[in-house]
């Protein structure tokens, strides 16, 4: 009898053995796919060509995850409805102004673990850090690029209308003078600006009251308090206000959004405006821009210790649903496609080559996610390839690094921008719109918002 | 008591008494199965797309939801919100005018373009296709086309005709006083097609011998149209008209796609303010307020509908 129990023992400890082999090895080979943000809608085929090249790329190192490509571009409304529908890729892009909250809202998943195992975690920049990391200290998403608000001018407009296209302005009362000749001499647009009611209006007259010196809000948080109706601001809508209606310097559409303004823009109608510093990449991935007309250069800043750069950028997440695997699978993907590029030599050339084989940009002027140096050595490594008009940059790429950089209103920024909506289209389209009377309104709209932080 | 009042009564009794004695298998005989059979599907997907969707915006419109981490109840609270949002008095304005605009320019438009067609001896069929033609284009890609033509430079299509008669360019959309009229107009040529449709066909119901001796008493075209087509209508025509304002009321797709409801929310209509709830913020919006005014929006359509057709009732028994 005990020796058929030993017998009994020891073939159920045999198949536990097989059992836990076969379970291992299984989990060893198992793959998982994972989806991931990939271009923007009606990008072009050559860029669609090397995203899946990067793609390729990856899944030969990691045979075990797939790969699928999900189209991705972040708006307000698209984003909020695919979260709450859950139907977001398992890695996608968000804003800086909007990781934290969404964190500290549990909607996006908990990197922490994975994330610090990354070899180059402790080098990033503290401040860029922190915009993914949710209030319990969680990380919650990694950087993926950093800009300053800067001004995109057509060089070949300059060109026609007088102007030298090396000498870009560097007041805001020069912006408004070489409007006027642009838009007079050559019938377009001199100068315009985002007008939507999709808070990129609110976005760029921020960008402008900084750079006056003024700020949109005080202090953190639900006890934030509202500040849009200061003097800057009034000064801004003011400068916005003459050109549209003394000047008529800016054309006849006021309600450009990001992509309608990149196209805009590239298609040789638009002579000035602002938006972010890497938006070249926009330019020539679904606008298809001339190279040879584009110009770059640093906001003009007024003489005031306040006045400085809206700084913004991206990072990039998970969504809260993803497994432990597909956590791990997003990881390796956010390693390979986003942050390695800007760490380690072999990525970055690798990386350059694949951009400059598919007529991609490289070298488009961004922020250093991780100190100076380490951007400067980024970009010496991909030097050979750099295949960007970086000359037609340098009035950007010389000042930028002097200016101060101010990151976006920190309590409910996408509700403060909203509430500004309303006066830059009213400025824009009402020659009798009462400034003043619209940002007391304005003021009270953000601070509701602020307070309900919502 | 009366022998009426008596019958009555046993006849309740007897109802009564066969009601108790019915057993599942005679409920089964009697086809009660295979009714609740056919009714099955219906009640499931009207069950599952209708009244859980309702029953749900009640539960949500007490909540304070991102739909993503758990609920809190508010009670009135997102009604409370809605009321003193400065946005809904302007949204509803907003709407009003849309409303009305569309009342006195896409009302009578197919009408008058229906009783034209109803005239035309040859070819009715093609122009019957010409004017159904914009209800098949898709709504969006027709907004696209409209916006091109609404460009406010000299160059856009409606400004380049206008301006071969000395007039423009006009600020079709970038106009906060502009904008509205254009939408209408817009709103009109998409969807006036298939109101004229509906108005052919009524007028073909028409019985012919109304005209005949109209023509013999001498009658006018206008006095046909006055005296036969439109009394011939009215039920069809306070149908349309209430369905309508129930369109105009829930107007979206238009400001949403031309406008966003700028400029300066000159456009900014009721149910583009619930949309604005619920995803204009990207960190996830308040469904709570969203459903509120959904809420709110759909009980006083019901009311309207209710009173219009309660006050139209004698005009369309006649």
């Amino acid at each position: 009898m005990k020796s058929i129990r030993l017998a009994a023992g020891v073939a159920v400890a045999g198949l536990l053995a097989v059992c836990a082999t076969t379970a291992a090895l299984g989990s060893a080979t198992k793959s998982v796919t994972i989806s991931v943000a990939s271009l923007i809608p009606g990008s072009t085929p050559a860029a669609i060509q090397q995203f899946n090249a990067q793609v390729a790329q990856f899944e030969r190192k990691n045979p075990s995850i797939k790969i699928k490509p999900v189209e991705y571009q972040w708006t307000a409304p698209t984003f909020a409805a695919k979260l709450a529908a859950n139907t977001l890729p398992t890695v996608f892009e968000v804003p800086f102004t909007d990781a934290r909250t969404l964190g500290d809202n549990g909607q996006l998943a908990d990197l922490t673990a994975g994330a610090k195992a990354l070899p180059y975690f402790s080098k990033y920049n503290k401040t860029v850090l922190a915009e993914g990391t949710d209030s319990k200290g969680r990380v919650v998403a990694l950087p993926k690029g950093a800009y300053a608000q800067a001004l995109h001018y057509n060089r070949k407009l300059f060109a026609q209308a007088g102007l030298d296209p090396n000498k870009p302005p560097t007041t805001w009362a020069q912006v408004a003078k070489d409007a006027l000749a642009i838009s007079q001499k050559t019938g377009k647009a001199g100068y315009v600006e985002m007008g939507k009611d999709d808070n990129t209006a609110g976005w760029i007259l921020t960008t402008v009251v900084y750079t006056l010196g003024g700020r949109m809000e005080k202090g953190t948080g639900k006890d934030a308090v509202a500040t849009v109706d200061n003097p800057q601001t009034v000064a801004a809508l003011n400068m916005l206000h003459h050109m549209r209606w003394v000047d008529n310097s800016m054309g006849s559409n006021f309600d450009y959004g990001w992509s309608d303004i990149n196209q805009a823009f590239a298609a040789g109608n638009v002579g000035m405006y602002v938006s972010g510093s890497d938006v070249y990449t926009n330019l020539v991935q679904a606008s298809k821009i001339d190279p040879s007309v584009y110009g770059l250069a640093a906001l003009p800043l007024a003489k005031n210790k306040k006045a400085g750069v809206l700084g913004g950028g991206t990072l990039v997440s998970v969504k809260p649903t993803a497994n432990a695997a597909e956590k791990a699978a997003s990881l390796k993907w956010i390693d390979f496609y986003y942050e390695a590029p800007l760490v380690s030599k072999g990525r970055a050339v690798a990386n350059a080559k694949t951009l400059t084989a598919n007529a991609q940009p490289v070298g488009v002027p961004a922020l250093p996610l991780f100190n100076k140096a380490q951007y400067d050595l980024a970009n010496s490594w991909i030097k050979p390839y750099i295949n960007v008009p970086i000359r037609q940059m340098k009035p950007f790429l010389t000042d930028v690094f002097n200016q101060q950089l101010i990151p976006e209103p920190a309590a409910s920024t996408q509700s403060v921008y909203h509430a500004l909506n309303a006066p830059v289209e009213a400025v824009l389209t009402d020659r009798n719109a009462n400034i003043p009377a619209l940002l007391k309104q304005a003021n009270q709209a953000a601070q509701q918002a602020i307070s309900t932080g919502s | 008591m009366s022998a009426i009042s008596e019958i009555k009564i046993e006849g309740a009794a007897l109802a009564a008494r066969h009601r108790v004695r019915r057993s599942p298998l005679t409920w089964v005989r009697g086809g009660g199965l295979s009714t609740l059979l056919f009714l099955l599907p219906l009640l499931v997907v009207f069950g599952a797309f209708s009244w859980y969707p309702i029953a749900r915006s009640v539960v949500m419109s007490l909540q304070h939801t991102n739909l993503v981490t758990a609920p809190t109840w508010v009670g009135l609270g997102n009604f409370s919100a809605v009321i003193h949002d400065p946005l809904l008095p302007i949204a509803v304005k907003n709407t009003a005018y849309f409303a009305l605009l569309a009342l006195i320019f896409g009302y009578p438009i197919p009408l008058i373009a229906a009783v034209l067609m109803s005239e035309v001896r040859r070819g009715r069929g093609l122009f019957s296709a010409l004017v159904y033609l914009p209800v098949v284009i898709p709504p969006v890609v027709a907004v696209l086309l409209w916006k091109t033509f609404y460009d406010g430079g000299s160059v856009g299509v409606f400004n380049t005709m206008l301006g071969w008669v000395h007039l423009g360019p006009y600020p079709w959309l970038q106009s906060q006083s502009w904008a509205m009229p254009s939408l209408v107009l817009e709103s009109t040529w998409a969807n006036a097609g298939a109101t004229v449709i509906i108005y052919l066909a009524a007028l073909t119901a028409v019985n012919t011998e109304l005209y005949e001796a109209a023509a013999v008493d001498g009658a006018t075209l206008w006095q046909k149209v006055w005296r036969v087509t439109l009394p011939q209508l009215r039920g069809v025509l306070l149908v349309t008209m209430i369905l309508q304002i129930i369109g105009t009321a829930q107007v979206f797709l238009e400001p949403y796609l031309f406008t966003s409801g700028g400029p300066a929310n000159s456009t900014l209509t009721v149910l583009l303010l619930i949309f604005d709830y619920a995803f204009g913020n990207s960190l996830g919006g308040d469904y709570g307020k969203a459903t509120a005014l959904s809420l709110m929006l759909a009980v006083f359509l019901a009311l309207f509908s209710l009173a219009y057709l309660r006050a139209t009732r004698s005009w369309s028994d006649e």
